[in-house]
């Protein structure tokens, strides 16, 4: 489905994605783990475009999409939900969500599928974005990508500032994502426990290179990696 | 009590036309956070095609639909030809692509069409009303102006916030980013920015020609006229732009009436001022919620 092959990209000549390789199959979750800096949300970046590959390839369902431009990209169906939540504070809660799908156009999901999965934000359809908490932002970030019926879904420090409830609750949704809309999800996480506890496999980043890529339930296991690098 | 009613009638009709400028250089700020010097000479061009397009023999409405299309084009060439080389550069490299292009249009005016004014033809009669026999001075030509800027005003907002396209553009001024990464061609939004802005300029520049007389330089005090409502409305409010063209139309024309015309530069330039050090982000602007 999403298969990365030696990807490099620099920030000047910082090198913040190191030869990476990974792959993701339909209706399975990846996890990218690393401490800070590792290079995990680069390696997002560089994928969906917003930082321009320096070498390797990115292959979406069989096509090359290394340097298309972003736009282009999101249009094949492989959405990436940004940091911080990247909802448009300006923007109403339905708004949000109309935005997602227009690429779509009538094969756009119905907004009210999403407000099925995420009653909240139905009951605060009307207001601006900025008025949310955190967790609905979150949710709402998320239900915005599934607007496009996407076939990937790159999702980028899901559970950031988030309670340790609310981070469980995004887990388990992300992990039935996955299983009922067929979904292959490359979930970005510095919370490598929750992380692991959803996904089938682990990738581990240190200075933008892979040093360990394992199954999951091999990777909680590694307790040499785990101290080094997972902290838990 | 008549010179009252003269002047607030008359300030609304000015202020109209800087509130078709503000809106020009609104929708110009919003998409590409770049002010637009070039405006005035832009809408002073399709003011010239109009006036070409008059001239040939064509009705007004045709002359009017030309200075409309010309915007639209001059704006979208604009964007896509220099604009666009800009648009991640420091601001500065902006400012000084759109004074070029100012002069540069300016010039080829003045090549092609001559330094002397050129009277251009009005909608509808030059004359004021009559009320209770007395003649006010403002006419039906200034209703029409009042009317045809109300419905940009209401046409612009009704895009924005009623069709797919003013979501879209909403999203790529506030979001780049995030709206690339929801498909939106956000470059295609931003020419679309300056395309609508150079028309709702275009429209301006021919409802006020036939009072200003048609020059190259004729449009240069509409423009900090329009600048300085934009500042007063926040810089990228719409609505706060037509509302900060219609209250500095208003203080204008009273200055204008009672102290006289010699004055309104310096009062604009003081309005001006006054905004940026008590409420530099002006009286509708969005600043403060952008922080959240």
């Amino acid at each position: 489905m999403l298969a990365v092959h030696e990807l490099s990209a620099h920030y000047g000549p910082v090198r913040a994605v190191d030869h990476v390789s990974l792959e993701v199959s339909a209706g399975s979750v990846t996890a990218v783990l690393g401490a800070n800096g590792a290079g995990k949300t680069s390696l997002l970046r560089t994928i969906t475009g917003l930082i321009p590959a320096s070498a390797g390839r990115v292959i979406f369902e069989g096509e090359d999409i290394t340097r298309r431009p972003v736009e282009e990209i999101v249009r094949r169906g492989l959405a990436h939900v940004p940091e911080g939540r990247g909802v448009i504070a300006e923007l109403s809660v339905d708004e949000n969500l109309r935005l997602g799908g227009l690429w779509r156009g009538r094969d756009a999901a119905p907004r009210k599928e999403i407000y099925e999965l995420f009653p909240r934000l139905h009951d605060r359809r009307t207001q601006l974005a900025s008025r949310l908490s955190g967790g609905e932002r979150q949710m709402l970030s998320i239900g915005r990508a599934l607007m496009g019926r996407p076939r990937a879904l790159l999702l980028d420090e899901p559970s950031l500032g988030l309670a340790p409830l609310l981070v469980a609750q995004i887990m388990a949704m992300i992990r039935r994502l996955a299983d009922t809309l067929d979904l292959a999800v490359l979930l970005v996480e510095q919370n490598a426990r929750s992380a692991l506890s959803v996904a089938n496999r682990g990738v581990v980043l240190n200075l933008g290179r892979v040093v360990a890529d394992e199954e999951s339930h091999r990777l909680a296991a590694d307790e040499g990696l785990r101290h080094a690098y997972l902290g838990f | 009590m008549t010179k009252f009613i003269d002047l607030t009638l008359s300030g609304i009709s000015d202020g109209a036309i800087y509130a078709a400028v503000a809106l020009a250089l609104v929708l110009i700020w919003r998409a590409t956070r770049i002010v637009n010097f070039a405006q005035g000479a832009m809408l002073m061009i399709t003011t010239f095609i109009a006036y070409a397009v008059i001239g040939a023999g064509a009705s007004y409405v045709v002359g009017f639909l030309a200075a409309l299309l010309s915007g639209l084009a001059l704006g979208a060439v604009t964007e896509r030809v220099l604009i666009r080389r800009v648009e991640h550069a420091p601001p500065l490299n902006a400012v000084i692509v759109t004074l070029g292009l100012y002069t540069v249009l300016v010039a080829v005016a003045g090549m092609i069409w001559g330094n002397t004014p050129k009277s251009f033809p009005a909608a509808f009669s030059l004359r004021g009303y009559t009320v209770g026999g007395t003649t006010l001075l403002f006419t039906p030509n200034d209703t029409f102006i009042v009317l045809v800027v109300i419905a940009v005003a209401l046409g612009l907002a009704a895009m924005f916030r009623f069709t797919s396209l003013g979501l879209q553009m909403r999203a790529a001024a506030f979001a780049p980013e995030v709206a690339r990464l929801l498909g939106v061609r956000v470059g295609r939004m931003f020419t679309v920015g300056w395309a609508l802005a150079a028309v709702a300029g275009a429209i301006a520049g021919v409802l006020v020609a036939p009072s200003v007389f048609l020059g190259p330089n004729s449009f240069d005090p509409i423009l900090i006229g329009g600048f300085v409502a934009a500042v007063l409305g926040g810089l990228d409010s719409p609505p706060g732009a037509v509302i900060g063209g219609l209250l500095l139309g208003l203080a204008l024309s009273y200055v204008s009436g009672y102290e006289g015309s010699a004055l309104v530069p310096l009062a604009a330039l003081a309005i001006l001022v006054l905004v940026l050090m008590i409420r530099p982000s002006g009286l509708f602007s969005a600043a403060q919620e952008r922080r959240v």
